[in-house]
């Protein structure tokens, strides 16, 4: 048996692939996504983490994602800060998740 | 006199057949929702630009989704609709609320709670990894977002909504790792006279987990949650079996549910008392039958009482009734008798469904010290007992003020339910006795950026 891979990203997209592409970047680097994701959508199929708690310092990848737990807090470019799970991508978008 | 100024927070099931009784009746109500679209989170939709039909998001209940969609479509231009707006606060008749960073201010003569409720959680050693998820995110990943949130699920939990959600994972063609549920199959089968008090839901149940056994998804019941094991993320899922073996499934991701509590912020702001229930185990707020909570305020749906879709619906409509019928306006008597039956049937098979699925008390209580029950500022199990023990916090506002429970973003949603279980298990009070945390304003985090975008002469 092969050892056990750790799977790049967290998300697996399953449907609803046709949307039009668009680019974000994540810290600096490009990532692709589409229109429609939210953050925590593009950050997830992107990686396993949305950002580092402030509080001991774990990574974290949101919890509840409708709004509620309050647990992926992220930056933006222009210095915003907001809710991963309940903003939407826009081409162009740079996200800062450290 | 002006015509009634009616508010309504929330266009989930509840909201959306309450303003369709306002409208009905020929008020003009502002409906005021988070979401950008109305659905709520059960019959939520899809950002534009996706494609899947009603029947591929909602399966069985699609045909109640269309028409909760229709219905609310059909309003359109006689209600004020408020899409991506947070209430934030309510204070002397007034609902202050927040959209795109604009405060505003909405005054009231009656308004509608319908708020909904989200996953009720109890944490576990290794719950903060990423791939620990509520159950009902996993939902919305998977039907707002078209993402599984794992390649290897394992649903942990209890209630109907577990096999629902993982029969949807299935389906979707995403992986399933096991179902694990804390509640013991005998109990099921005891409940079942109960439960037949709606007995289309029952099949649905039986449907829902005989395609899962079909599909070869391990189901276990009566299991003891361990841990979320992995370095830097979730690997694998640590429980005990029914006849307390350890065991450990492999998966990278974990949806956790314990059914469902109500968000009740905006009531309690609104002056309404929070009572305990027992057969839920939660805090509720005080309402009539009809969901009259007195001074203008009315409760409706899962947000006052976990009771599901099809009972917010009657619930929304119920509580317009009866506050038409309180500002004056002609309400249907008969239809309130009809609205009120159904939901005593309703409420009868909640009570079995709550006997069937039993929230698992004793594995909150039970927790390990160094247990993080506050996701937001890590406040642990231990932290919590020492603050009952030895700073002597006979309930759970005053354990707040000692070691920061609930003082965090969430303000308590995620660790309330659990942080209350592990107090009173250490003084060895009753859950009741220690009390919930109160709610503050702002429910929800709050840009400061809107604060200082507001006129100043709108004082906050």
């Amino acid at each position: 048996m092969p050892a056990a891979r750790t799977p790049a990203s967290q998300f697996v997209r399953v449907a609803e692939q046709g949307r039009p592409r668009l680019r974000i970047t994540v810290d600096g680097a490009p990532v692709e996504a589409l229109a429609g994701d939210t953050v925590l959508t593009a950050l997830l199929l992107a990686g396993r983490r949305v950002r580092t708690a402030e509080f001991g310092g774990g990574e974290r990848a949101g919890f509840c994602l409708m709004g509620a737990c309050q647990d992926c807090w992220i930056a933006l470019g222009d210095g915003r800060r907001v809710r991963a799970c309940t903003t939407p991508v826009s081409d162009g978008l740079a996200v800062a998740t450290r | 006199m002006s015509d009634p100024r009616v508010v309504i927070v929330g266009a989930g099931p509840a909201g959306v057949r309450a303003a369709e009784a306002f409208v009905a009746a020929g008020l003009r109500p502002v409906v005021i929702d988070e979401a950008d679209a109305a659905g709520g989170q059960i019959y939520r939709r899809p950002p534009a630009g996706f494609a899947r039909p009603p029947s591929a998001l909602y399966g069985l209940e699609a045909g109640k989704a269309r028409r909760l969609h229709a219905a609310f479509a059909a309003l359109r231009d006689r209600i004020d609709h408020r899409p991506g707006t947070l209430a934030w606060n309510v204070w002397d008749r007034v609902l202050h609320t927040v959209r795109d960073g604009v405060l505003a201010q909405v005054p009231y003569d009656a308004l509608v709670l319908c708020t909904g409720a989200m996953d009720r959680v109890i944490p576990l050693p290794g719950w903060t990894l990423p791939g620990v998820f509520t159950l009902g995110g996993a939902q919305v990943a998977l039907k707002a977002q078209g993402c599984a949130v794992g390649r290897r699920v394992a649903f942990l939990g209890t209630g109907p909504l577990l096999y629902l959600v993982a029969h949807q994972y299935r389906k979707a063609g995403a992986g399933v790792a096991a179902v694990l549920d804390t509640s013991p199959y005998g109990l099921r089968v005891r409940s079942l006279p109960g439960l037949l008090a709606l007995p289309a839901l029952v099949a649905k149940g039986l449907w829902y987990e005989a395609r899962l056994r079909a599909a070869g998804v391990p189901i276990r019941t009566g299991v003891t949650p361990l841990a979320a094991a992995g370095e830097g993320a979730v690997a694998a899922l640590e429980y005990a079996d029914g006849a307390g073996a350890r065991r450990r499934v492999s998966c990278d991701a974990v949806a956790l549910g314990y059914g469902l509590k109500p968000e009740t912020q905006l009531a309690e702001l609104a002056g309404c008392r929070l009572a305990y229930d027992e057969p839920q185990d939660l805090w509720l707020p005080e309402c009539d039958a009809l969901g009259r909570a007195g001074n203008g305020l009315y409760l409706a749906g899962d947000g006052a009482r976990i009771g599901g879709a099809d009972a917010a619906e009657a619930a929304g409509r119920l509580a317009a009734l009866a506050c038409l019928g309180d500002l004056g306006l002609a309400a249907d008597g008969a239809e309130v008798l009809r609205l009120r039956r159904r939901l005593r049937r309703q409420a009868r098979f909640r009570l079995a469904l709550e006997a069937a699925f039993p929230f698992p008390a004793s594995h909150a209580a039970g927790l390990p010290d160094d247990v993080v029950l506050c996701r937001c500022e890590g406040v642990t199990a231990g932290q919590v007992r020492a603050a009952g023990l030895e700073k002597e916090a006979a309930e759970v506002n005053r354990a707040k003020a000692l070691v920061r429970l609930g003082m965090g973003r969430c303000q308590g949603r995620v660790c309330g339910t659990a942080g209350r279980h592990v107090l009173a298990a250490a003084l060895g009070r009753p859950v009741a006795a220690v009390g919930q945390l109160r709610a503050q304003a702002p429910v929800k985090p709050l840009n400061l950026a809107a604060a200082a975008a507001a006129a100043p002469d709108t004082p906050l």
